[in-house]
C-alpha cells in the first residue's frame, strides 16, 4: 500500500502530532511510507526517527487549507499514494477532507488505531461507543486521533527532497495569533495529562492548589463548563461536550460532579482520578481511582506526594 | 453602516446603491440528545432510535445558527436553514425556525456519511449565491467535523474551521477561529463557509411567537441522490469500566503509587 502523510512542522520541527500521524502511516504502509512538509525543515525535522525514509518539502509555508489541500493532492499523484494520513488536530482536520474530495477518497476521520480487517476503528458518540469503518472507493484519507496512536521511534532518518505544485491563491488572510496560555502549556486536546476543577472550588481565588498539582504533574489545567461561564477560568479550558474534548492518559477531577455532558468531553482519558466529598457523585462510576475527600485538603497532599516521586 | 454587499445602478445623475441583503445558509442536523442511551440494532450497523429524544446538533443550534440569525439582525438579509434527513427531522427544523430562521429546506434521503451529506448540500447550495454557510464544528453522534470542509471544497470556497467569532462589514468578514494554542484572526472577502466552535454566540430559548410563527414558515422538501463512500460496518460499546479504586483521603501517597504501579502513567 502506497501512503503519504502530511506531517506539519513547528520551528522547523515535525509537530507531536505529526509525528504521530507518521507513526500511523508507517505502521500501515509495513515502513514505506513517504511524507510532505511545507515550510522550512529542520534537517529531516525529526520524521526519520518514526521510520519514514523520504519527506516531500515544498519550501513555502502554507496555511490556507485550501493551498495545503492542492498540495497534498499534487504530491498524492506524483507518489501514487492510495492511503494519504493526517492528524486530526486543527490543521489536519481542515484539510484531510478537502482532499478526499478533490482526489475521490473516502474519508476516515479521527481514527484510533491500525484497521482491522479492512476497517478502520474510530470513536463515536464522543467516546460513548466505537465503529468499524470501510471504505468504498480506491483511495482512502484518515486523520488519526491525537494521543491515540502514540508516536513510535525506531531511529533512523529521512532524505529532504524539494517539491514544487501549483496551489492557487490564498484565500484566507491569517492575522494576528492569540496565545491561549501565557505560560506556553500544551494546548488541551494534546496534553498527556490534564488536571481539571469545577464548582466544588467555590471560587477563581482558589485555584492556586489546583496550578500546583498541575506543575508538579507537568500537566495542562482544564474546567467544568459552569466554571467558564462564571469567568473563573478562561473558556479555553472547559472540557465537555460543548467545550473541548481532551484524551490525556490521566485526567484528574477536582470537585467535578460528573454529569454526562461533562463526561462526553473526558471519558476517552485512559485513566481517570476523580476527588470528591460526595460518594455518590456521579463521576465516580466513570473513575478508575477516587479519593473521597475535601479538594482543599487532599489537593496540597496530593502535590507533595508527587514532589517526592522526583 | 456596513452596507453588505451592493449593485451600483446609475440613476440619472445619482448614484444609487441597491442593497443585496445577505443570504446565510446553515446547515443543521439532527441529533440524539446527550442523556439518550447508546445501543445499537440490525446487527450492531445502526444506532437504535428506540425511545431517543433527538435535538438540534448543538453546535449547529447555539453556535452556528444563533451566530446567522444576529448577524441578519443587524445586517439584514435572511437565514436559510439545510437538513439532509427523513421525515422525523421535521421537528428539530421546525425548531430552528421557531429560533429565528427564516426559511427551511430538508433534503429527503438518509444521511450514510459525511462526503454524501456534503455533496448534497453543495449541490443544493450551487446556484443559490449564498455568502455564508455555516455548519457546527462536529456532529455530536458521529463526531467527524468532515462536512463543512467537504461543502467548501464541494463548492470551491474558503473554509474556516472552529470559528470562534464573526463580523461583517461590508463583503468582508472578520473572524477569530481555533488555532493550536491560542485563537487566530482571520479575514475572509467574499462567499466562503465555516464551521462553528464555542464562543459564537448564546444559546437561544424561542419564544411563544417564535413557536407559533414556526409552524407556517416554508419548508422545502427536495429529492436527491448522492454516493457515499464509506460505511460503518459495526457499532460498538467500550468495555464497562472496572469498579473504581478508592483510597483513604489521609493516604493521597497511595494513589501516587497505584498511578505509578499499577497503571503506569506517571
Ligand atoms: C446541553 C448542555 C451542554 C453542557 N455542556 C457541558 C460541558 O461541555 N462541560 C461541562 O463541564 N458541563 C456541561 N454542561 C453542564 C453540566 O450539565 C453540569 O452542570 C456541569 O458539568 C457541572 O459542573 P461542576 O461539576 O463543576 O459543578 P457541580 O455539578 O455543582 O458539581 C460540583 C461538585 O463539587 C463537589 N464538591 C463541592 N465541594 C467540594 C470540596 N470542597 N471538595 C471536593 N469536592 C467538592 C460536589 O460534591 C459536586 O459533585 C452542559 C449542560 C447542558 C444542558
Ligand atoms: N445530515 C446533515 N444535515 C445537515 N447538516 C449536517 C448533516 N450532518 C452534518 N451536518 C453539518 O456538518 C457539521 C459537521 O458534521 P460532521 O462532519 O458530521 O461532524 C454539523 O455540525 C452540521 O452543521
Amino acid at each position: 500500500m502506497s501512503v503519504l502523510v502530511f506531517v506539519p512542522l513547528s520551528e522547523g520541527k515535525a509537530t507531536k502530532s505529526g509525528l504521530e500521524a507518521a507513526s500511523y502511516a508507517n505502521a500501515i504502509s509495513g515502513g514505506s511510507a513517504t511524507a510532505v512538509v511545507s515550510g522550512i525543515i529542520e534537517g529531516d525535522g525529526g520524521i526519520g526517527t518514526v521510520g519514514i525514509g523520504k519527506v516531500l518539502q515544498y519550501s513555502k509555508a502554507l496555511n490556507d487549507n485550501s493551498q495545503l489541500a492542492k498540495l497534498v493532492e499534487a504530491v498524492s499523484i506524483s507518489e501514487g499514494a492510495s492511503t494519504v494520513v493526517f492528524s486530526a488536530n486543527l490543521e489536519g482536520g481542515a484539510v484531510a477532507p478537502r482532499v478526499a474530495v478533490r482526489i475521490g477518497a473516502g474519508y476516515v476521520p479521527g481514527v484510533t488505531g491500525v484497521p482491522e480487517g479492512g476497517n478502520y476503528p474510530r470513536n463515536v458518540f464522543s467516546g460513548k461507543a466505537k465503529a468499524s469503518v470501510s471504505v468504498g472507493t480506491d483511495k482512502t484519507v484518515v486523520s488519526v486521533t491525537p494521543n491515540a496512536f502514540g508516536v513510535k521511534e525506531v531511529g533512523g532518518s529521512a532524505t529532504v527532497e524539494a517539491f514544487s505544485a501549483e496551489v492557487g491563491e490564498a484565500r484566507l488572510l491569517i492575522g494576528e495569533f492569540t496565545p491561549a496560555s501565557v505560560d506556553g502549556s500544551v494546548p488541551l486536546p494534546e496534553a498527556e495529562r490534564v488536571v481539571s476543577a469545577g464548582r466544588g472550588l467555590k471560587g477563581p481565588e482558589n485555584w492556586g492548589i489546583v496550578e500546583d498539582l498541575a506543575k508538579a504533574l507537568n500537566a495542562s489545567t482544564a474546567c467544568s463548563r459552569p466554571v467558564g461561564d462564571m469567568g473563573w477560568r478562561p473558556h479555553h479550558e472547559h472540557v465537555g461536550q460543548t467545550g473541548v474534548t481532551i484524551r490525556p492518559d490521566l485526567y484528574i477531577a477536582c470537585g467535578i460532579s460528573g454529569a454526562i455532558q461533562h463526561l462526553a468531553g473526558v471519558n476517552q482519558s485512559k485513566v481517570i482520578v476523580v476527588i470528591n466529598t460526595d460518594p455518590e457523585a456521579p463521576f465516580f462510576k466513570a473513575a478508575d481511582y477516587g479519593i473521597v475527600g475535601d479538594v482543599f485538603e487532599v489537593l496540597p497532599k496530593l502535590t507533595e506526594a508527587i514532589k517526592l516521586l522526583s | 453602516m456596513a452596507l453588505h454587499h451592493y449593485l451600483c445602478t446609475p440613476n440619472h445623475r445619482n448614484l444609487e446603491y441597491t442593497i443585496i441583503p445577505m443570504k446565510l445558509l446553515v446547515c443543521i442536523s439532527k441529533a440524539p440528545d446527550t442523556t439518550s442511551r447508546i445501543a445499537f440494532t440490525d446487527e450492531d450497523t445502526r444506532f437504535d432510535e428506540g425511545g431517543v429524544q433527538f435535538i438540534v446538533n448543538p453546535y449547529d443550534e447555539w453556535y452556528a445558527l444563533v451566530r446567522a440569525i444576529e448577524l441578519v439582525e443587524t445586517e439584514g438579509g435572511s437565514v436559510t436553514t439545510i437538513t439532509v434527513g427523513d421525515a422525523t427531522c421535521d421537528s428539530i427544523i421546525r425548531k430552528a425556525l421557531a429560533i429565528g430562521a427564516n426559511d427551511a429546506v430538508r433534503i429527503n434521503a438518509e444521511p450514510e456519511d459525511s462526503m454524501q451529506v456534503a455533496k448534497l448540500i453543495a449541490d443544493y447550495a450551487s446556484d443559490k449565491d449564498f455568502d455564508i454557510i455555516l455548519c457546527g464544528k462536529e456532529t455530536i453522534d458521529h463526531n467527524s467535523a468532515a462536512v463543512p470542509a467537504m461543502i467548501a471544497e464541494s463548492l470551491d470556497l474558503p473554509f474556516v474551521a472552529f470559528a470562534t467569532s464573526i463580523n461583517a462589514d461590508g463583503g468582508t468578514y472578520n473572524l477569530t477561529c481555533e488555532a493550536s494554542g491560542g485563537t487566530n484572526k482571520v479575514t475572509v472577502n467574499g462567499a466562503f463557509v465555516l464551521s462553528a466552535a464555542k464562543g459564537m454566540s448564546e444559546q437561544r430559548i424561542p419564544n411563544m411567537r417564535g413557536i407559533m410563527s414556526a409552524r407556517t414558515k416554508p419548508l422545502q422538501v427536495v429529492e436527491a441522490y448522492a454516493d457515499a463512500t464509506t460505511k460503518v460496518e459495526k457499532f460498538s460499546l467500550p468495555p464497562a469500566k472496572g469498579d473504581c479504586k478508592i483510597v483513604d483521603a489521609d493516604n493521597p501517597a497511595e494513589l501516587v503509587r497505584l498511578l505509578r504501579e499499577e497503571a503506569k502513567i506517571i
